[in-house]
C-alpha cells in the first residue's frame, strides 16, 4: 500500500512537472501568434516598415517557443495513458473525442500553416502569408478551446452516465458536455491570461531596449502596444477572474474554501484573509491578517452572508489547503501588479512620457515573467483545488492511476526532469539571446532559420561551418 | 446508421493515421538517423532544410493516432500504454530532443554539433522505440480484467528488438529516398549509394519479421496460411516482391522521385500485412476492436469531425508540401 502511494505520488509529480513546463509555452504562443497576426495585418494595411520589422523580430522568438510547445505537448497526449490508464479507460469516451477534435481542428491547422508562416513569405506572397499567420493564430485559440473544455469537464462533469464497465459515457448530448458549467469562465480567464503573459513579456523586451535607447522605433512600438494590452486586459481579467471564482464557489465550494483559507464556517459574514499561514493540522490559519466580512462581500455581495468552511467537507474530500491558498495569492497579487503597470502606463501616455520614464520601463522589465508565474499559479490553484479527484466528486486521483511500479515512474520522472531542464533550459537561453538584440530598422527575415541560413548569408553559413569544425577538433 | 459498424470505421481511421504517421514522420526521422553521415556544412543544412517546413505537421499524425486511440478505443489505450511504458517514454524524450534541434541548431552555431547529435540520437531512439512498440503489440500483451497485468520488461524480447531494427532500416530508407528526390549534387549521390544497401537491409528485415510473425500466435498462423484465406494473403508478399524489383530498377535508372514512392509502397504493404495479422483484435489474442470500442455516441460525434476535418487537413497539408516543392538547394527551396 505504501509502495502504491509512492508510485501514485511520483506519477502526480510527473504529470505536474510535464504539464507545468508545457503550459508555459502555449500560454506564450497563443499570445504571440495573435500579436504576430495583428502586426502583419497592420503592415498590410499601413505598409509601415516598423510592423514588418517587429513581425520578423517576434517570428524568430515564436519559432523557438512553438517548437518547445509542440514537443512538450506530444508528451502530454501520452501521459494520460502511460501513468493514468484507469482514468483514460473510464473518461476516454467523453474527453477522448474532445481531444480528438483538438487535434483535428487545431494542431493540424497550426502545424500545417507553420511552415509557410516561418519560411514561405517569398513563395506565397504577402496576402497568402497573412492567411497562414491567421491560421496559426486561430489554431492556437481553437486548441485552447478544446483542451480547456476537457479540463473544465473534469472540474464540473455533466451530461454523462456510468455504463456497466464503469466508464463515463455521454448521456445528454455533446453540447452540454463541451459547454459544461465552468468552461466559459475558464476559457475566457485562461485566454486573457495568455494575452497578459505575452503583453508583459513583449513589454519587458521593449522596456529593456528603451532603457538602452529610447529612440529605437521598434522598441517604442512594441512597448506601446504591450502597455495598451496591459491597461485594457488586466482590469478585464480581474473582473473575469472574479466571475470565475463565483462559478467555482457554486460548483466546487471546497476549492474556494481552500483558496480563502476558511477552515471554519462563518454563519454571519466571513473575513477575507489577506495573508497568513494555513495550518491544516490545527485547522486554522496562523498569523492571519484579515478584513472582517470582506470575503462574504466578494463572494456573496453581502457583508453578513453565511459562508460554509472546510469543516462541512469530510477530511478525505479536502484539497491540500496550503498549496491552493498560496498559489491563489500569488496569482491575485500579480494580477493587481499588472493592473498597476497598466494604469501607470496610461498616466505616462497621457503626459506623453511613455518612452521617457525609466522607472516605468524598469518596472515593466521586472514584470516580464509575471504572466508566466501567474498562469502557473492559477493552474496550480485550479488543479490542486480539484483534488483529491480527477473527475470532481466522482473519480479519485488515487483510483485513476495506471498499474504503476514506483521505480519505473521514478526513473521516467528523473529522465523527464533531466531532458526538460537541459533542452528547455537551452531554449530559454536562446530566447533571451534573441530578445537581447534590439529590433533593427531593417530587421532581417529569420535569416538564420532553416531555409535561408545558407542562402541569404552564405558567408555566415560557411563561417559557422568552419567554426563548428573548429569546435569539434 | 443501421448496418454500418462505426467501430470498424474507427479502426480504419486509426490505422490510416498510423500509416500516414509512419510514412510522413518516417522520412524525417530517417533523415535524423542518417544525419551523422552527411558532411558538416551545406549538406547537413540542406537535409535539415528539406524537412523543416513539414516535420511538425508530420508529427501531428502521431498525436491523432494516440488521441484517436484514447477516444475510439479507450480500453486499448489504457492497456497498451502502460504495457509499453519504457519504450513510449523513451520515444517521447527522443521526439523532444530531435524536435527542438530543428530550431536550436540555427540559434546556437557554436553548439551546432551538439544539437545535430541530439537530432540523430532523438531520431534513433524514437524510431527504435516505435519499432519495439510494434513488435510488442504483435507478440501479445498480458491482460487481466481491464488492465495491463504484465511486468515492466514484458515488451523486451528478441522479436521486439528485431522490429526495432527493422523500423530503423525502414525509416532510414525513406529518409534516404526523400533526399534523393529533394536534393542534388554530392548529397544526392551519397543517398543513391545508401539507398540500395538500405533497401536490401529493409528487405531482410521484412522477411525476418514476416517469417517470425505466424509463429507468435496460432491465430496469426491461420489468418495468414489457412486455405482459402492464403489466396488473398499471398498477394501481399507477391506485391512486395514486385515493388522491390521496381524499387531497385528505379534506383539503377537514377530516377529521382520514384524510389521514394516505391519505398512508401513497401511500408504500405507491411502495414497491410500487420492489419491481416491483427484483425479484428486491437490487442492480439486478447481484446477485439468491439470490446475496446467507445460507445456509439462518442464514435459518431468524432466521426462527424473526422469526416469534415480529415479531407480539409489533407488538402492544406498537400498545399504546404506544394509550396515547398522542388529541390532544396544549398540556398533553401528554389
Amino acid at each position: 500500500m505504501i509502495e502504491n502511494d509512492l508510485a501514485i505520488n511520483l506519477a502526480r509529480a510527473q504529470f505536474a512537472f510535464t504539464v507545468s513546463f508545457h503550459f508555459l509555452f502555449p500560454a506564450f504562443t497563443i499570445g504571440i501568434a495573435s500579436f504576430l497576426a495583428v502586426l502583419e495585418g497592420l503592415w498590410l494595411k499601413t505598409d509601415k516598415g516598423v510592423y514588418a520589422n517587429l513581425y520578423r523580430y517576434w517570428l524568430k522568438i515564436f519559432a523557438v517557443v512553438f517548437a518547445m510547445g509542440v514537443v512538450s505537448g506530444i508528451v502530454m497526449s501520452y501521459q494520460f495513458g502511460t501513468n493514468w490508464s484507469v482514468f483514460s479507460d473510464k473518461a476516454g469516451p467523453i474527453i477522448g473525442p474532445l481531444m480528438a477534435y483538438e487535434v483535428l481542428t487545431a494542431f493540424f491547422l497550426e502545424a500545417g500553416f507553420l511552415g509557410v508562416m516561418l519560411f514561405g513569405i517569398d513563395k506565397v506572397g504577402r496576402k497568402l502569408h497573412f492567411v497562414a499567420t491567421l491560421a496559426v493564430a486561430v489554431g492556437t485559440a481553437i486548441s485552447a478551446f478544446w483542451i480547456l473544455s476537457v479540463n473544465s469537464w473534469m472540474q464540473t462533469p455533466v451530461g454523462f452516465t456510468i455504463n456497466d464497465v464503469g466508464q463515463y459515457v455521454p448521456a445528454a448530448g455533446w453540447w452540454d458536455i463541451v459547454w459544461n458549467p465552468s468552461f466559459p469562465y475558464r476559457l475566457v480567464h485562461t485566454v486573457l491570461a495568455a494575452y497578459l503573459t505575452t503583453a508583459f513579456a513583449v513589454g519587458a523586451v521593449g522596456a529593456w531596449h528603451l532603457l538602452k535607447d529610447r529612440t529605437n522605433p521598434g522598441a517604442r512600438k512594441m512597448f506601446s502596444m504591450a502597455m495598451w494590452m496591459a491597461a485594457l486586459v488586466a482590469p478585464t481579467q480581474i473582473f473575469m477572474g472574479d466571475l470565475h471564482g463565483l462559478n467555482t464557489l457554486e460548483h466546487q465550494p471546497a476549492k474556494v474554501m481552500a483558496m480563502e483559507g476558511h477552515y471554519e464556517s462563518h454563519p454571519d459574514g466571513a473575513p477575507l484573509i489577506l495573508f497568513g499561514v494555513p495550518n491544516s493540522k490545527e485547522k486554522r490559519v496562523d498569523y492571519a491578517i484579515e478584513i472582517p466580512k470582506a470575503s462574504s462581500l466578494i463572494l456573496k455581495h453581502d457583508l453578513n452572508a453565511p459562508l460554509a468552511g472546510l469543516d462541512t467537507i469530510p477530511d478525505k474530500d479536502e484539497p491540500p489547503v496550503g498549496i491552493v491558498f498560496w498559489s491563489f495569492r500569488i496569482m491575485v497579487g500579480l494580477g493587481f501588479a499588472m493592473l498597476g503597470i497598466g494604469l501607470w502606463s496610461l498616466l505616462a501616455r497621457s503626459r506623453k512620457k511613455l518612452y521617457d520614464w525609466p522607472w516605468l520601463h524598469r518596472a515593466a522589465l521586472v514584470m516580464g515573467p509575471s504572466g508566466f508565474i501567474a498562469v502557473l499559479a492559477g493552474w496550480v490553484t485550479t488543479e490542486v483545488g480539484r483534488q483529491p479527484f480527477t473527475i470532481y466528486g466522482l473519480l479519485r486521483t488515487s483510483e485513476s492511476a495506471a498499474p504503476l511500479d514506483a521505480p519505473a515512474v521514478a526513473a521516467s520522472l528523473l529522465a523527464f526532469v533531466l531532458v526538460y531542464f537541459v533542452v528547455f533550459g537551452a531554449g530559454i537561453v536562446y530566447l533571451f539571446k534573441l530578445a537581447a538584440k534590439p529590433p533593427e530598422a531593417h530587421e532581417p527575415a529569420p535569416d538564420d532559420s532553416p531555409i535561408r541560413s545558407a542562402g541569404i548569408t552564405p558567408a555566415v553559413a560557411v563561417l559557422d561551418g568552419d567554426h563548428e569544425e573548429g569546435a569539434i577538433s | 446508421m443501421n448496418g454500418i459498424d462505426l467501430t470498424v470505421i474507427w479502426a480504419g481511421i486509426i490505422a490510416f493515421s498510423v500509416m500516414v504517421y509512419v510514412i510522413m514522420d518516417g522520412f524525417d526521422l530517417g533523415i535524423g538517423i542518417l544525419f551523422p553521415n552527411f558532411k558538416v556544412g551545406s549538406d547537413r543544412d540542406m537535409a535539415m532544410n528539406s524537412i523543416a517546413p513539414v516535420w511538425d505537421g508530420n508529427e501531428t499524425w502521431l498525436v491523432l493516432g494516440g488521441g484517436g486511440l484514447m477516444a475510439a478505443f479507450p480500453l486499448a489505450y489504457a492497456i497498451i500504454l502502460p504495457a509499453l511504458y519504457a519504450p513510449l517514454i523513451a520515444m517521447l524524450l527522443g521526439l523532444v530532443l530531435r524536435g527542438v534541434a530543428f530550431e536550436f541548431r540555427w540559434r546556437d552555431p557554436s553548439h551546432r554539433a551538439r544539437w545535430d547529435f541530439a537530432f540523430t540520437a532523438g531520431s534513433v531512439i524514437a524510431t527504435f522505440a516505435q519499432g519495439i512498440t510494434l513488435g510488442a503489440v504483435l507478440q501479445g500483451i498480458t491482460v487481466e480484467g481491464r488492465a495491463y497485468a504484465g511486468g515492466w520488461w514484458e515488451w523486451l524480447t528478441p522479436f521486439s528488438i528485431l522490429t526495432g531494427f527493422a523500423l530503423l532500416a525502414g525509416y532510414a530508407l525513406l529518409g534516404c529516398c526523400w533526399l534523393i528526390w529533394k536534393t542534388e549534387g554530392a548529397l544526392q549521390r551519397q543517398c543513391y549509394s545508401y539507398a540500395g544497401r538500405l533497401g536490401i537491409l529493409l528487405l531482410i528485415a521484412i522477411i525476418a519479421v514476416s517469417a517470425a510473425t505466424p509463429f507468435l500466435e496460432t491465430e496469426y498462423f491461420s489468418r495468414w496460411l489457412a486455405y482459402p484465406g492464403v489466396l488473398a494473403t499471398a498477394q501481399i508478399p507477391l506485391a512486395t516482391m514486385v515493388i522491390t524489383v521496381l524499387f531497385f530498377r528505379s534506383l539503377s535508372k537514377r530516377k529521382e522521385a520514384a524510389p521514394f514512392f516505391y519505398a512508401l509502397g513497401l511500408f504500405g504493404l507491411s502495414l497491410v500485412g500487420l492489419g491481416v495479422s491483427m484483425w479484428p483484435d486491437v490487442i492480439p489474442g486478447r481484446i477485439t476492436i468491439w470490446e475496446a470500442a467507445a460507445p456509439y455516441e462518442s464514435q459518431l460525434f468524432m466521426l462527424v469531425g473526422a469526416g469534415i476535418m480529415v479531407p480539409i487537413i489533407l488538402a492544406y497539408t498537400a498545399w504546404a508540401y506544394w509550396v515547398f516543392r522542388g529541390k532544396v538547394g544549398s540556398d533553401g527551396y528554389h
